[in-house]
């Protein structure tokens, strides 16, 4: 098992910036062989995520601009090792509301003291924030004062509640003035759109994101009016899976503040709703160097909510040289560089679709480009989970206090593309 | 986290600082020992006190913190003087030590294995396997695990239905992490009968919707692993494939890194199971930012997943994939265009028509691709598109990759009769002979020579210049010896050249990539691990692999005999050469006796039978290999043809050991066992002192049996009974003892099922079915010979891809063609057909000639020998036509009589 040797932590400029092991030291140059990958990857999101070295395996994930290299020796299980990484950048950005360079930097022995506590000798020791933040404590201005007037420290003296019983995610002893468990649902639609305009593939990838602050043990269930949505559902370790089995009722005890409860997919095309469409037309003259570029958006099936926070982004091909385009919504950039148009259209109104025409100018005497450019669209609907899914009802049963409760919904597009 | 400055001078100093009340500090001393002990082993002595006054400290998160530093200070002193407090922390009364000294053990015996195993430290941790906390048993799982991964033989995770139950308990109730090693841990077992199987199943299948993709994977594992045990008949096998769809798709919705991870292993499981997503195909389709890697794997699956239900959709995806921006990926799209063609039968127009259209793009490694492809597709459906030959040959100029060079040469080569200026064509290529890699050379001396035997007349010259290039001018041996090959068959004998050159090419198969299905089997017992990522087993690159398992799927239930085999059976052979039964006695059998001079023959059977065979197999082989250099030379490396040779050679692996995995679709219809024919009298009484044997042999599925029945027509009691085979033409030998319960008394008679296995030692005999036996008994021993029937040796999985059958007729010369009449016989095709196949020879296709129904069949023998078959059968007439052929034309005259005997009865 050993799984994690070492750990590396890359910024984007190849400097390595931080360095864990955890058994014996592994020289800096096994790095070498990644950064060769890096280069051979050219775009930083094409370094492929497992490579092996003669001596190594190198498993890597790259967030937040940081590749976080592990280094490991024997059979393991890289999605175990992928997603320990992925929880170690969580971890960063909880405790420091960013998992950014400057910010391990400066945080750099608490950054040792998690990186310790997570992991002992290859086996993730504890992984839920709430543990980990009885274990040490999260740095704030106000406590970094009084540390350095008073000398005590931000490690927690005491075991963590959670590591003992049953229910390791909450830690014991929660207390709140006021009390209150909020459920954000979001949806996100995957979607490609061919040319024609029909869809090729749509799915909704749903989560509900909770943020409780209950006091005490509190047991939660919550009830939706059509479950039989949720047919394929990962759930946060602390639902009952018996229940849902039987009653389809999610009935848990709440980790202590946000956290990720159900992520889930609906996956039939029938259900899945695609709230705008998009009319395209992006051609290049055979022999001449310009082309023409005229889209119009417009809202579809939105179930009287409106479309706002629309933003379209296209990646031209390389031969173009720039835009003239007039927008008559919103506003426009292209990066003649990376060759990306953005288009940041706002709210969609029925009455007026926003549209945007012009003129693609080409390098003089380059190819006709060949390929079509996919359109990549964002935009969010609040209000409305476009699958239908609808939470009937929260239940707490434990506690004796009266809790605030409420649900959220937003649709957001995810990887919405339209090909041309 | 010193910046890479060496702190170690303050080593006396930090280790002063240890005895604090404040735990940071203390956490940062312990750290800083970690770093540093190595480079000061007497100084790291100080510490040892605290440490030991640590793990008695009433705060178990102090106790706890002291335990696992000093596993991690790998110093051989103090290793020592952490025997006694980890024992101490082992039984602690707070589960979070006891789960820190779980670990703790297995970084200890990584310093030193010795000292653990001494200090009984191992049974301390098996006893935490039962600990009532489920964090506890989860690292002591994944401690056993680790320990064990350098013992390989060492029995340390001994897992029994007790020991699973109490896993699967701690299963629901641990935290993810250990969840996973619990789940690998269960991989391993290996229930007992389906039953079991079904419910640890059952109670893995929630983990199913863990948020843990590393969770999911594991209990896809263990599911994929367990379910090759369970009946497809079963509901509950049904549901269980249903379950495993969501969940992998679901994977594909994470963060790439896990996407790609993911991908890999869905790849061997559609392989091993299709069922599970071939209703989800569009989930792989590719968005155009998904990173390359992502893109390459989705767009492999797509293909392996391309049925005649999905094929217009994946066309359509595949085309538009072809005009993105991605070379590497463009390429691959092209590519596989091409291999739905050849894997889709249906699609293969479509898929020529959009190869042409992207042709027409003129984009230039689009075109080259699509000539690649369109080459395969030629050598899969000969004779179907050629029509698009001469868009092929607008875009000569513009081909510049070695391969797709290759692909058009071949291609003009092949059907120089058809392209008007092939010589002008070829003598273009030629002009630049030397500049050409040596994949493109050999092409192109293959094609001129193709090109010189459809139009001797006009290419003469062209020829010899092609020759002399090859032969005199060039350095690479491969070029000069293929230009000498050529040269002497054109100078001596045109004709032979002619069949040798022009013969016809075998087809090429379905899917060239897949993998072989024993590895594929190893490896779902690896998914999710990097083997899982590398396609390869971890003994082929993970390194310093002390002596890794071979982990293999279990078996199916319901075919236990098939279980046991690979192991049983070579064990019963050698159990059958002790002398166990005769005196010596100077006798025409004597070699009996003479078992163990002879060279132990235990190999496969075929290994035995090549020696039998040899003359007539090392010869076909010889030639077989020389056909088949050139066939393969003339696709180019991108071919890879069935080799000629492998219907003799596969019968090997197939039938021996491994033969129980490809059972599961083979053997399960034929459960009715072949033709058996009435006893007769072996060994008469006045030959034997009174004792009368008569018999016959039978075989049921993938076991031979030779059924007695021993009569005593003595006047006093036998007993002692025991049984031995004389060395035999396929080297039956008996599988167990003869087992004669009781006495056999005077007038009575008992019958025995004797089974029968073929590894026993090989000496072919005269005729060639003789078996020569030894009985004894408490009077004496006894031989007689018998005969037997050819039948019993024809195995389950003798059924030949269609395909094969026609490459191998061919491929099998015409001298070893027999030709037999089996008179008076009044079945019609399908009842010949049907009876046939009870006796395990498959007809593998029926065309009625002229009012004649033509059956073509192939059997396969233990030894794995193939014998093909084409019966002919008139309507009026009663005696039917038996052509045989078979690399060992010697077996055709028993397989006849086999027929016989299986249709008179």
């Amino acid at each position: 098992m050993k799984m994690i040797h070492s750990l590396f932590l890359i910024n984007c400029s190849g400097d390595i910036f931080l360095e864990k092991h955890w058994k014996s030291v592994v020289s800096q140059s096994v790095c070498d062989y990644f950064f060769e990958a890096q280069e051979k990857a050219v775009d930083v999101e094409n370094v492929p995520p497992v490579i092996s070295t003669p001596h190594h395996y190198l498993i890597s994930i790259y967030r937040d601009k940081i590749f976080f290299v592990s280094v490991i020796q024997t059979e393991v299980p890289p999605l175990f090792v992928i997603e320990f990484l992925h929880r170690v950048a969580d971890t960063f950005q909880d405790y420091f509301g960013e998992c950014s360079e400057t910010a391990i930097k400066d945080n750099v022995v608490i950054v040792y003291e998690l990186l310790e506590e997570m992991l002992d000798n290859g086996f993730p020791l504890a992984t839920e924030s709430n543990i980990l933040k009885e274990l040490i404590k999260p740095p704030t201005i106000l406590r970094s004062v009084v540390n350095s007037i008073t000398g005590s420290s931000n490690v927690g003296d005491t075991l963590p509640t959670g590591q003992l019983s049953n229910i390791p995610w909450r830690r014991a002893g929660v207390k709140y003035t006021n009390n209150e468990a909020y459920f954000d649902v979001i949806e996100e639609i995957d979607a490609i759109i061919d040319k024609s305009g029909s869809t090729v593939f749509a799915e909704i990838q749903g989560v509900i994101d909770s943020c409780i602050k209950l006091s005490g043990m509190p047991d939660l269930s919550l009830s939706f009016m059509n479950p039989r949505l949720l047919d394929d559902v990962s759930f946060h370790p602390c639902i009952r899976f018996k229940r849902w089995e039987s009653e389809r009722v999610l009935s848990f005890i709440p980790p202590d503040g946000n956290f990720r409860l159900i992520s889930y997919r609906v996956s039939s095309q029938n259900l899945v709703a695609i709230p705008v469409y998009v009319k395209h037309l992006i051609s290049f003259k055979e022999n001449s160097s310009s082309g023409r570029f005229d889209v119009t958006i417009g809202p579809k099936q939105n179930m009287g909510k409106t479309v706002e926070g629309v933003v379209m982004t296209v990646h031209m091909p390389k031969a173009v040289l720039n835009m003239n385009l007039t927008a008559t919504q919103g506003s426009y950039t292209f990066d003649p560089v990376t060759k990306v148009l953005t288009w940041d259209v706002g709210k969609i109104t029925p009455q007026k679709l926003p549209n945007l025409k012009g003129i693609v100018n080409l390098q003089s005497g380059a190819p006709k480009p060949e390929e079509n450019p996919s359109l990549n669209i964002q935009f969010k609907i609040q209000q409305l989970a476009i699958s239908g899914l609808k939470v009937n009802r929260l239940d707490m049963y434990g506690e004796k206090y009266k809790p605030f409760k409420g649900v959220k919904y937003i649709t957001k597009a995810g990887k919405f593309q339209v090909r041309t | 986290m010193t910046v890479g400055k060496d702190v170690s001078a303050l080593f006396p100093d930090v280790v002063n600082c240890m005895q604090t009340d404040n735990l940071e500090l203390k956490k940062l001393v312990y750290l800083y020992l970690m770093n540093y002990a190595k480079s000061q082993p007497d100084m790291a002595i100080m510490a040892v006190n605290t440490f030991v006054k640590d793990c008695e400290d009433p705060n178990p998160l102090i106790r706890a913190l002291a335990v696992r530093t000093m596993g991690c200070i790998r110093v051989d002193k103090i290793t020592e003087y952490l025997c006694e407090p980890l024992r101490k922390c082992l039984k602690d009364e707070d589960p979070y030590v006891r789960k820190t000294a779980a670990v703790c053990v297995a970084k200890l015996h990584d310093i030193n294995a010795q000292l653990v195993e001494d200090q009984g430290f191992l049974d301390t941790l098996k006893d935490l396997i039962s600990d009532s906390n489920p964090m506890v048993v989860a690292n002591a799982v994944a401690a056993l695990s680790e320990i064990a991964e350098s013992h390989p033989s060492s029995n340390l995770l001994d897992l029994n239905p007790q020991s699973i139950n109490k896993l699967l308990t701690a299963l629901n109730e641990c935290t993810e992490w250990g969840q996973i090693f619990i789940l690998d841990c269960l991989a391993n077992y290996m229930p007992k009968d389906d039953r079991e199987a079904q419910s640890i199943c059952e109670r893995v299948t929630p983990r199913l919707s863990h948020a843990n993709s590393a969770v999911v994977l594991s209990a896809v594992k263990v599911l994929m692993k367990f379910m090759e045990m369970l009946s497809k008949d079963l509901d509950y096998y049904g549901t269980l494939l249903k379950k495993l769809a969501p969940p992998l798709v679901t994977l594909l919705s994470a963060e790439p890194e896990l996407q790609y991870v993911a991908l890999r292993n869905i790849n061997l499981i559609v392989q091993k199971r299709p069922e599970i997503l071939k209703h989800e195909m569009k989930v792989f389709f590719v968005k155009y930012n998904d990173p390359i890697y992502v893109k390459l794997e989705k767009l492999d699956i797509m293909i392996r997943l391309a049925s005649q239900a999905n094929i217009a959709q994946v066309l359509a995806e595949l085309k538009e994939y072809a005009t993105e921006v991605d070379v590497d990926f463009v390429r691959k799209a092209v590519r596989a265009i091409g291999r739905c063609a050849i894997k889709v039968e249906q699609s293969a127009e479509r898929c020529v028509s959009t190869l042409l259209d992207l042709i027409q793009t003129k984009v230039n490694y689009v075109v080259q691709e699509a000539i690649v492809v369109i080459k395969d597709i030629f050598r899969k459906y000969p004779n179907k598109y050629e029509s698009v030959i001469a868009t092929l040959c607008e875009n000569l100029d513009s081909l510049d990759e070695p391969e797709a060079r290759a692909a058009m040469i071949w291609i003009v080569g092949e059907y120089a009769e058809r392209i008007d200026n092939a010589d002008e064509l070829l003598e273009s290529f030629l002009e630049g002979f030397h500049d050409e890699s040596t994949q493109v050379q050999l092409q192109l001396l293959t094609a001129i020579v193709k090109l010189f035997l459809k139009k001797p007349t006009e290419t003469q010259e062209l020829v010899q210049q092609v020759l002399s290039l090859a032969t005199q001018d060039s350095d690479n041996p491969d070029l000069r010896d293929r230009g000498y090959i050529y040269w002497r068959l054109l100078s001596t004998d045109p004709v032979a050249a002619k069949e040798v050159v022009l013969a016809e090419k075998p087809l090429i198969s379905e899917e060239t990539d897949l993998i072989e299905p024993t590895l594929l089997d190893e490896l779902i017992c690896y998914i999710g691990t990097l083997a899982s990522v590398y396609h390869k087993p971890p003994s082929a690159f993970v390194e310093g692999s002390r002596g890794v398992v071979h982990k293999s799927l279990p078996p199916r239930t319901g075919s236990s005999e098939s279980a046991e085999s690979p192991e049983a059976a070579p064990s019963a052979g050698q159990a059958a050469e002790q002398p166990a039964v005769i005196p010596a006695q100077g006798d025409l059998l004597g070699d009996l006796l003479n078992l163990d001079l002879g060279p132990p023959v235990s190999g496969p059977p075929l290994a035995a039978s090549s020696v039998q065979m040899g003359a007539v197999d090392l010869l076909g082989g010889g030639l077989d290999s020389l056909m088949g250099d050139e066939s393969e030379g003339m696709g180019g490396s991108g071919f890879t043809a069935p080799g000629p040779a492998a219907p003799a050679g596969m019968g090997a692996p197939l039938g021996s050991g491994l033969g129980d995995l490809f059972d599961l679709t083979g053997g399960v219809g034929t459960l009715s066992g072949s033709y058996v024919a009435p006893k007769t009298v072996w060994l008469p009484a006045m030959k034997a002192k009174g004792l009368e044997i008569s018999g016959t042999f039978s075989r049921q599925v993938d076991s031979i049996s030779m059924d007695l029945v021993l009569t005593n027509k003595a006047l006093q009691v036998m007993s002692d009974f025991a049984i031995q085979f004389n060395r035999n033409s396929f080297g039956l030998a008996p599988a167990a003892p003869l087992q004669v319960h009781a006495p056999l008394a005077p007038n009575q008679s008992v019958e025995i099922s004797l089974p029968l296995n073929t590894v026993g030692s090989v000496m072919k005999m005269d005729p060639l079915n003789n078996l020569q036996v030894a009985v004894k008994n408490n009077i004496d021993v006894f031989y007689f010979s018998t005969l037997y029937p050819l039948h019993i040796l024809f195995v389950e999985d003798g059924k030949m891809e269609r395909q094969m059958f026609l490459a191998t007729w061919k491929d099998i010369p015409n001298e070893n063609e027999a030709q037999f009449q089996i008179k008076d016989c009044s079945l019609n095709a399908d009842a010949v057909s049907s009876k046939l196949q009870g006796s395990n020879i498959f007809t593998i296709a029926k065309r009625n000639v002229e009012g004649q129904d033509m059956l073509y069949q192939s059997l396969k023998l233990t030894n794995g020998i193939w014998v093909l078959a084409e019966l002919r059968i008139q309507p009026s007439n009663p005696s039917f036509t038996l052509s045989l052929k078979c690399r060992a034309p010697e077996v055709s005259q028993y397989v006849y009589q086999a027929y016989d005997a299986i249709l008179k009865n």
